[in-house]
């Protein structure tokens, strides 16, 4: 599938240097594009394909109700920049008013724009997420975004391809979250690096394309150009009747196209990675690297027991920053805050599955528990299913959409030395404020240890 | 972009792996709209302690690294976010080089659109290198793109391996947007081709 889509977007290519790949679709945000714009102005060239170019904000907007004013006079700054930038290049925008406005990530394919076989960039690293449609979609820099918008083409160098089939079933209570978390914990932060990998096996196809998307943002966090799932009915259903998905027979002559894409079998691959499903467990991460992950019934592990040198001085580092001890019991942690949203994990699946938890149950009075939806469409059919409601009763607080507390460039963020169950993508030190202690987890892993106040292994807690 | 064909400076040991951007430049320091002035923040949670004062423990602070001008690190340096602010706060800085034993690709790329030349050099090479680093404050090391190694005046000498096309735009200083719209017909091309299927 990737080769297909590789060759059916060369422009140019010429020994010795990068290809030239025409793109698709290019999603702009606030915080990546200022710089892009002004090197346009500057040369005084103008935007190729303005109607290839969709803008949104999203990364450091408010998500309190009614959002305004904003006080950051600087994120203030930058979120005009980007709407007299999409005014002055004729891009279509996305603001704070806008119905459809939210995470880049998210947007994206609630409007149907995210495709099979599409070549899909943005400054964002997290857009590996729209692999799980079988596009080709992957995150780049500011100076990338500068040369897509004046040519709407990439110079890349072919990346080398990995499969990774996870095979069985995936058992109750454990999520896509846990899949690519568990996938990362084997492979290593840049255990994918240089490659693109596609996900096989009877458990990736059983996944929702809420879970494929989950599973395929987090594939930059093992280091991988991109992530990408073949398309198949599940996807076509997906997207059938979104405003800018084909209409009518336009979209069966689509899908004609689209199940062409899918992987043949026997595929070759550079690297081939194998996991059984069946054997995975809920995840909980421990230290400062998504990497550095156990299951929940295990503990938070000895850096004396690391492999190599480097490894075991970075467990140090990490734990010191983490505050624990080897050897604790994951579900002995407590925690401050829950943070359930993010491009990773703020759809409306994801926010079924944190209601169906937090149902009759009560947040944990020590804890402050947040939902933001991913978009505000999100929202919408988040409301109109009751989902609000459940997460008030149970003493939640529900937001405007945005990335709001995955990383803290918006007035959603910790305290130091504050312990967060996230449904993010990244632990980083001070990633969600400084000194800011992140657990990465599934949307119902971070119900349940909102309702306990520390972690608990998910399927106890459905079961009675 | 400034060309880059050799730099000789002082060399800072950074011995960690797995270096994110969110170390690198921190998120609250993303909102300027400008591509300089992010020097200052570099490393910024590890520079700094919480009353503003230069943590004394973090290596860019010891005796004799200011003003490094090569960064060695670890392996996986520049994982994480995309965001281009990581090298533009080492280019203003004053940082022309980076050696590791691999990069996170983003970064990667990143780098050499902005005049910095990125190593990889063996995971030995490099340890030697840290070595030296750590025992000599303020030691000094040359990069040479041109020839493609790295030696210091000890004795010290590796080559390193380059993509072709990135060295030589970066040996010349040249623009990647000027150079593709050079080949707007191709891509005029492409896209007759695709609108009329
Ligand atoms: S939700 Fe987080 S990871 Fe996703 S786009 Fe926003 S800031 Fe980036």
């Amino acid at each position: 599938m990737f080769e297909r889509i590789w060759e059916a977007h060369l422009v140019d290519e010429e020994p010795g240097q990068p290809a030239l790949l025409y793109i698709d679709l290019h999603l702009v945000h606030e915080v990546t594009s200022a710089q892009a714009f002004d090197g346009l102005r500057l040369a005084g060239r103008p935007v190729r394909r303005p109607d290839l170019t969709l803008a949104v904000m999203d990364h450091n907007v408010p998500t309190w109700a009614g959002r305004l004013p904003i006080t950051d006079t600087i994120a203030l700054k930058q979120i005009q920049v980007l709407a007299r930038n999409c005014e002055e290049f004729g891009i279509t925008l996305y603001d704070l008013h806008s119905p459809r406005q939210g995470i880049v990530h998210v947007i994206g394919p609630d409007l149907g724009r995210t495709q099979p076989g599409l070549t899909i960039v943005c400054g964002d690293s997290h857009t590996s997420t729209h692999g799980a449609f079988g596009a080709l979609a992957f995150g780049i820099g500011t100076s990338e975004v500068e040369h897509v918008l004046a040519t709407q083409c990439l110079l890349q160098r072919r990346p080398r391809t990995m499969e990774i089939r996870v095979d069985g079933q995936l058992p109750y209570g454990v999520a896509a979250k846990d899949v690519i978390l568990a996938i990362i914990g084997k492979i290593g932060t840049d255990g994918a690096t240089g490659y693109v990998v596609e996900y096989t096996g009877e458990a990736i196809r059983s996944l929702s394309m809420e879970g494929r998307m989950t599973v395929c943002n987090m594939s930059i966090e093992a280091g991988a150009r991109a992530g990408m799932v073949a398309p198949d009915a599940k996807t076509f259903a997906y997207l059938e009747g979104r405003p800018h998905a084909p209409q009518g027979r336009d979209f069966e002559r689509a899908v004609a196209g689209w199940e062409r894409l899918a992987t043949d079998a026997g595929a070759a691959y550079d690297r081939l990675v194998e996991l059984d499903a069946s054997a995975l467990a809920p995840q909980v991460t421990w230290g400062t690297n998504p990497g550095m992950v156990v299951p929940v019934t295990g503990r938070v592990p000895d850096p004396a027991a690391m492999p190599t040198e480097a490894d075991r001085r970075a467990a140090e580092r990490a734990l010191e920053y983490m505050g624990l001890t080897p050897g604790t019991a994951i579900q002995d942690v407590r925690i401050d805050r829950v943070f359930i949203g993010s491009c990773t994990n703020g759809r409306l699946e994801d926010l079924r599955a944190a209601a169906a938890v937090m149902r009759g149950r009560q947040v944990h009075p020590s804890v402050r528990a947040l939902v933001v939806p991913g978009s505000q469409e999100v929202k919408r059919r988040a409301e109109a299913e009751g989902l609000d409601t459940v997460f008030r009763e149970a003493g939640a607080e529900w937001r405007e959409a945005g990335c709001s507390m995955c990383l803290g460039m918006n007035p959603d963020i910790l305290q130091p030395g504050e312990r967060c169950a996230s449904t993010s993508n990244r632990n980083f030190e001070g990633r969600q404020g400084k000194g800011g202690r992140t657990h990465l987890v599934s949307p119902s892993m971070a119900a349940a240890a909102a309702t306990a106040g520390h972690f608990v292994d998910v399927r106890r807690i459905t079961d009675d | 972009m400034d060309p880059f064909v050799k730099h000789a400076g002082t060399a800072l040991p950074l011995d960690r792996v797995n270096v994110d951007t969110d170390q690198i430049i921190p998120k609250q320091f993303l909102k300027r709209v400008e591509r300089t002035g992010f020097g200052e923040f570099l490393f910024f949670d590890w520079r700094y302690l919480d009353s503003g004062q230069p943590n004394p423990e973090f290596e860019l602070n010891r005796p004799g690294y200011a003003g490094a001008s090569i960064l060695i690190a670890g392996r996986n340096f520049g994982c994480g976010s995309s965001r281009e602010h990581a090298p533009w706060a080492l280019l203003d800085y004053g940082f022309r080089a980076l050696i590791a034993p691999s990069f996170a690709d983003i970064f990667f790329n990143n780098c050499f659109q902005n005049g910095i030349l990125p190593v990889i050099l063996h995971e030995s090479e490099v340890a030697e290198l840290l070595a030296r680093a750590k025992a000599q404050p303020g030691y000094r090391l040359g990069v040479d793109l041109d020839r493609c190694v790295v030696e210091d005046e000890q004795g010290f000498s590796a080559t390193f391996a380059v993509d072709p096309f990135r060295r030589h735009c970066l040996l010349h200083g040249l623009d990647d947007i000027g150079l593709t719209l050079q080949r707007e017909e191709k891509i005029r091309a492409y896209e007759q081709v695709v609108s009329s299927r």
